[in-house]
């Protein structure tokens, strides 16, 4: 097998060639590098990389471990022990991570190799990894659009070829956006089913670790090995982890699928629209049943957002200070200026925004009107799908109503694109899980464009909704589809 | 369209402690007006008997073991410190 064939693989076929002994851990890494440095010069997926150290994981790899000998990118917002960690941010530079997060140990644990470092949106706040300070990440199937955001470097990586599977984090939809924009599959877990340990903060309420892989089986193997209880991480529920790969099927009888009236906004893309109705129509096909269900307050969802996010930001954010590590600027006269200057040169214009918004709607005289009522209608937003899932197993939907955008086109008007997260910040504030698989195609300027589709499951239904969305996609052909670059590559 | 909040982000940027150039803070000041303006549809929303979610699922009380464990030595503390000497971080004098 050609090393471009290795790299096109998925972590399952993969995982069947490692334990047969029919390819080497260190033959796998080899053929990751080769496939990196031909594609990742256009891509701008990685900001670090470390193939030496993977390369001495890889010769001692049991490859008989759960994810034993699987390369595995990391989004550069999780601490990976003596590996940077910029969170795409100026003010982390330099900065070496002194400890693993929870889910790497994990990883660890189970044989993975974490190999290198994603890029994102600054701190995760974007929808199209534009927010970066440190590059651009193009998108794998039109190098001229985003590759989503705010995990577009793991997404755009794992749609390349250039990584196996990646970790994300989904804080409004950074996990199943980019997941949809690159034609990959992203899942977002339950909020507190993941240790978020090690995870650089953006808004704790809401922020989650998950997968990003190239099927939904792979998706549900990595969630098999960082699911679960973490005495370091108190939001990290201690309920027992199934084994969700192993609960798998392609049969969709007795499901009940939620369609919402609400969801059919203006606005939606017509080839997202008749992409998702297709997809309707085949898991009817598959046996389910679709039954009309009713999300409200829904509508308030993007407001309710943009107004906790900012304000547990603007906490979470207080720590980059120029004191303990990062950047600082130079030759401050005293605190205050230090402070100032540092968080001025720091930071990029969104996190500065949403600091700024954040401390706004926290300031005395304020929180009543902004902060306390949005709380209060989060919990109207809760009891919609709590409400909804008394009657269906999964709701279903477009994950974003339009496909890739072009680089630049959104990047002027910050509320433009906040309203791009439409369908995918609502599973955040309810903290329940959601998926992204790949339903279909657009056309646009003579590209191909992905489409996906997002299936939401109620708190710790993980294993549900994975079995939904692998049903579907065994039944389509949308998960073999390669970007040109994959072909362009392949060929050369 | 008029002005719908009393936000003003050259002092609220002052109380995150982040200088803004007078571009930037008027750049700010549209944009977040607008997010500021989206936001107030809030105020359409009936809350008149709901209670505030402090958090999506109910956690409460998260106890562990009170036990010494390894962590990290003063050395790995001080390792990304921009200014360090003897053991301490360095910052600009505070007091008189």
């Amino acid at each position: 097998m050609t090393e471009q064939d290795l790299s096109a693989l998925s972590i399952t076929d993969l995982q069947a060639l490692l334990r047969r002994r029919e390819v080497s851990p260190r033959e796998v890494i080899d053929a990751l590098r080769a496939r990196i440095e031909a594609v990742d010069g256009e891509i701008g997926a990685y900001l670090s990389l470390d193939m030496e150290a993977a390369a001495k994981e890889a010769d001692k790899a049991n490859v008989d471990l759960p994810l034993g000998g699987v390369p595995v990118a990391i989004k550069d917002i999780i601490n990976v022990m003596d590996q940077p960690c910029t969170c795409a941010s100026k003010i982390l530079q330099g900065y070496r991570a002194t400890y693993d997060a929870t889910v790497i140990r994990k990883l660890r644990a189970a044989g993975a190799i974490p190999f290198g470092k994603t890029n994102l949106d600054e701190f995760a706040m974007g929808s199209s990894t534009e927010n970066s300070a440190i590059k651009t990440t193009r998108n794998a199937w039109d190098l001229s659009r985003v590759p989503g955001g705010s995990s577009g470097g793991s997404a755009a990586a794992v749609a390349a070829d250039a990584a196996f599977g990646a970790l994300g984090t989904d804080t409004g939809g950074s996990i199943r956006q980019p997941a949809a924009l690159s034609g990959i599959v992203g899942f977002k877990p339950t909020y507190g089913r993941v240790s978020r340990f090690g995870l650089v903060a953006f808004a704790s309420s809401l922020d989650q670790v998950g997968p990003l892989t190239k099927i939904v089986r792979d998706a549900a193997l990595i969630m098999n090995v960082i699911a679960g209880h973490d005495p370091q991480d108190t939001t990290a529920l201690n309920e027992p982890v199934p084994d969700y790969a192993a609960k798998l099927g392609n049969d969709l009888r007795g499901v009940r699928l939620g369609l919402a009236r609400e969801y059919l906004i203006e606005g939606i893309d017509s080839q997202v629209k008749a992409a998702i109705n297709a997809a309707v129509k085949q898991m009817s096909a598959l046996g389910a049943e679709i039954v009309e269900v009713s999300l409200p307050a829904n509508e308030y969802a993007i407001a309710v957002y943009y107004i906790l996010a900012t304000a547990e930001a603007s906490a979470n954010l207080a720590r980059f200070d120029g004191v303990r590590y990062g950047y600082r600027a130079e030759s401050p006269k005293d605190m205050l200026d230090l402070y100032g200057r540092t968080r001025e040169e720091g930071f990029g214009s969104e996190v500065k925004r949403r600091i700024i918004l954040g401390t706004y709607v926290l300031s005395s005289g304020y929180y009543d009107a902004y902060y306390l009522r949005a709380q209060k209608v989060r919990e109207l937003i809760r009891q919609d799908f709590a409400n909804a899932f008394k009657k269906v197993d999964a709701i279903i939907s477009p994950t974003s109503p339009v496909p890739a955008f072009k680089l630049g086109e959104r990047a002027a008007d910050p509320l433009q694109m906040y309203l791009a997260d439409v369908f995918t910040i609502a599973a955040n504030l309810a903290g329940i899980c959601g998926i992204s698989v790949p339903c279909g195609f657009a056309e646009m300027d003579g590209h191909r464009l992905p489409i996906g589709l997002q299936l939401l499951g109620k708190a710790l239904d993980e294993a549900r909704i994975l079995q939904i969305a692998h049903a579907y996609e065994q039944s389509t052909d949308w998960h073999k589809a390669r970007p040109p670059i994959a072909a362009a590559v392949s060929k050369a | 369209m008029a002005k719908t909040s009393d936000l003003d982000v050259a002092y609220v940027a002052r109380l995150a402690r982040i200088n803004l150039t007078e571009a930037e803070a008027k750049v700010f000041q549209k944009q977040l007006d607008d997010v500021l303006q989206y936001v107030e549809k809030l105020r359409q929303a009936d809350i008149s008997d709901v209670e505030p979610a402090a958090h999506a699922l109910p956690i409460f009380n998260v106890f562990r073991e009170d036990a010494p464990r390894d962590w990290f030595t003063a050395e790995q503390a001080l390792s990304n410190a921009p200014r360090k000497t003897n053991g301490l971080f360095i910052v600009p004098k505070v007091v008189e």
